[in-house]
């Protein structure tokens, strides 16, 4: 009993101790702070981390609202997020923890194999409708897009779309996996994931981002080496006044252990 | 004595519950329309931003449309936009950080507007779109661009819907609202004969083991979640119409009425077969007795008897139909294009907003234009049942 006591007085003082930290935001990210969080805990049971998710812009908000001590996000924080904060006197440390790379995804049977990002604008913009006026069989284009709530979609429409609106009327899927399921079943759609869900149900088409020079294959490791062009970076965000506390945490998941669940889960390593 | 005082309370505690379940209906209805309406108040432009051109432009406002035609490079001169003939340059806040370092714009932006206004002065052609706390407004040669509210045409004709587009979402829903009521529809005419006709079987002609073999099955998929349906209907339904019917995409108006009629099914057969089952045996034994045959029973007693719990199955078929989201989400495509067709790819109304709510931000344009969107699919429903009600009774009175 009196071990009970002494125990659970330890526990306590513990935890008060210790530093529990909150981080929330981004589903994309999440699969990498859940497994990290995990190990990191194993080998500092001290320590508390609790993850969650809800999107980029809920894990901005949280932090600007002092909800969460990091946010974690698929984009790069808006002015006007970065602008809250400043107002509220606080600055805000960016971490860059991993990269994410968009493949664009044909169906197998297509034989195309290359297309620059000015012929991927104008087939999601509506210009292009057939895919013989990229080189391919007289075959109407079907493009499939992502919800216009997603991280992904945003990322697409910035870095390949540049700025532009989709086509009206564009197929919208609510989730990766019936995107790549509507690719695999028919076959003139194009659409993009996330290059940890291309699997042999689809193509990847090579994508050229210099006018058709080069065409280059999305893999993990022409991410590294920076050739691939469609990357993004995941970023952890937390207040400089709240380093102290957060420091061991976003230290791990960039030391070698860290980055090596990084590439676990299907995603490209910082260094 | 203790009866007396037990029957008091249990009636009280009735017409308590009676009336909190009216309260919280009139409550959320009262919720979903305040939020929805609040969307004509706000302007069609990205809130907390605005336009501004160089004031030498004679430009002075501009529509949703021709800014979100501006900004995808669709107009690029302003003469389309009734101004000179130059060439549009569109120019974004985070540009500015390219121009100038982070000292120049000072430690809390304060040079920013300045800085802007500058931007500005220089080029003709320019169209910049920032936050109004950093308006350069007050400098001379910019000038701001008006742009006016959300009207109710915009939302109730509007075509194209793009709730996230900046510098303005546009937020028309008329092919929501069409693709809507075109696959309920469509789901309902599947639905109906079939439901009848099994209903009919299970009521009056199946043998009593069979009978009791099938309803519960047939009611055992009522209870099925809708995502299964959905993930059903994407796997199989999908490339099943799209082979059959030769088409380019599987993901199609029919898809989405084929799964909606095949969830609306149970609903319909379990209300109109009990409502068949509940003709008075004496009804059916006189009518036979005055030599009427079976078929003829059918459809000159059991029928009209059951006609108001007939149309209540159609009701709850349109219903479960008309709400559905994530079955449809799955299978329809969600392109928001006015249908023409059957094998078009469609966006529902519940599918919207089931996709888009987690995401918009509280209080903003998106979610008030997604509240009202759910006000109308409530009007939907409320119109429908109200007009099966008329005709049900209509009928009865005429039989009577």
């Amino acid at each position: 009993m009196k071990k009970l006591v002494v125990l659970s007085l330890g526990v306590v003082f513990a935890m008060s101790q210790s530093n529990a930290q909150k981080i929330k935001g981004s589903e994309t990210v999440l699969p990498i702070t859940q497994k990290a969080a995990e190990l990191y805990i194993k080998s500092n049971p001290k320590s508390n981390v609790s993850v969650t998710g809800g999107g980029s812009g809920v894990g901005i908000a949280a932090l600007i609202g002092g909800s969460t001590d990091i946010a974690q996000a698929s984009r790069k924080m808006k002015f006007d997020e970065r602008q809250k904060i400043q107002q509220s006197g606080n600055t805000v440390k960016e971490v860059i923890i991993a990269y994410d790379a968009l493949a664009v995804i044909i169906n197998p049977d297509n034989k195309v194999t290359n297309l620059t990002r000015e012929q991927v604008e104008g087939i999601f913009t509506g210009k292009i409708k057939n895919w013989k006026e990229v080189g391919g069989e007289d075959m109407k284009v079907v493009p499939y897009s992502r919800e216009t709530s997603s991280g992904t979609y945003e990322f697409f429409k910035e870095s390949v779309l540049k700025n532009k609106n989709p086509m009206a009327g564009i197929m919208s899927m609510p989730a990766n996996g019936a995107i790549i399921q509507s690719v695999k079943q028919t076959k003139g759609a194009i659409a993009y994931v996330g290059l940890a869900y291309v699997n042999k149900d689809v193509k990847a088409v090579h994508i050229s981002y210099d006018k058709g020079k080069t065409f280059v294959e999305p893999s993990v490791k022409n991410a590294v080496n920076k050739t691939y062009p469609i990357v993004r970076p995941l970023y952890f965000y937390y207040l400089k006044r709240h380093e102290a506390k957060v420091k061991a945490f976003v230290d791990y998941i960039l030391s070698p252990a860290g980055q090596q669940i990084v590439g676990d889960v299907g995603y490209v390593t910082v260094k | 004595m203790f009866r007396k005082i037990s029957n008091i309370i249990v009636k009280q505690l009735l017409t308590f519950s009676g009336a909190i379940t009216g309260i919280a209906i009139l409550f959320i209805s009262i919720f979903l329309f305040k939020e929805g309406l609040g969307l004509f108040k706000s302007p069609a432009i990205e809130e907390g931003y605005a336009l501004f051109v160089n004031s030498k432009n004679i430009v002075d406002n501009l529509t949703a449309k021709e800014i979100k035609e501006v900004f995808d490079s669709e107009i690029t001169n302003w003469h389309d936009l009734g101004g000179e003939d130059i060439e549009i340059r569109i120019f974004r806040i985070d540009e500015i950080f390219q121009h100038y370092s982070d000292e120049e714009l000072g430690e809390d932006y304060q040079f920013l507007p300045e800085k802007l206004a500058e931007v500005i002065r220089e080029d003709e052609s320019i169209v910049a779109f920032v936050p109004v706390e950093f308006a350069p407004a007050q400098h001379v040669g910019v000038k701001e661009l008006m742009v006016d509210n959300i009207t109710f045409s915009d939302y109730f004709a509007g075509k194209e819907w793009l709730p996230t587009a900046t510098p303005a979402p546009l937020f028309g829903t008329l092919p929501m609202f069409l693709g809507t009521l075109l696959v309920s529809l469509v789901a309902i005419l599947f639905a109906l004969p079939l439901g009848l006709g099994v209903a009919i079987y299970l009521s009056e002609l199946a043998q009593e083991r069979i009978r009791k073999f099938l309803k519960p099955i047939i009611e055992l998929l009522a209870g099925i979640p809708s995502v299964v349906y959905g993930f059903f209907g994407l796997v199989v339904l999908a490339p099943l119409v799209q082979k059959t019917f030769n088409l380019p995409v599987g993901e199609t108006a029919l898809t989405g009425s084929l799964i909606l009629a095949i969830m609306a099914l149970p609903t319909i057969i379990s209300v109109a077969e009990d409502a068949m089952r509940n003709t008075p045996r004496a009804m059916r034994e006189a009518s036979l007795a005055l030599g009427a045959t079976h078929w003829q029973t059918i459809y000159k007693v059991v029928i009209p008897y059951a006609k108001s719990g007939i149309s209540a199955a159609v009701v709850l078929g349109i219903g479960r139909a008309i709400g559905e989201t994530m079955a449809v989400l799955m299978v329809t495509g969600n392109a928001a294009l006015i249908p023409t067709s059957l094998f078009d790819p469609v966006r529902t109304i519940p599918a919207t907003i089931a996709a888009e709510l987690g995401e918009a931000p509280t209080g903003g344009a998106h979610y008030q234009a997604l509240f009202l969107l759910g006000c109308v699919l409530f009007l939907i429903t409320m119109v429908i049942s109200i007009t099966a009600e008329m005709i049900s009774k209509k009928k009865n009175y005429k039989d009577m």
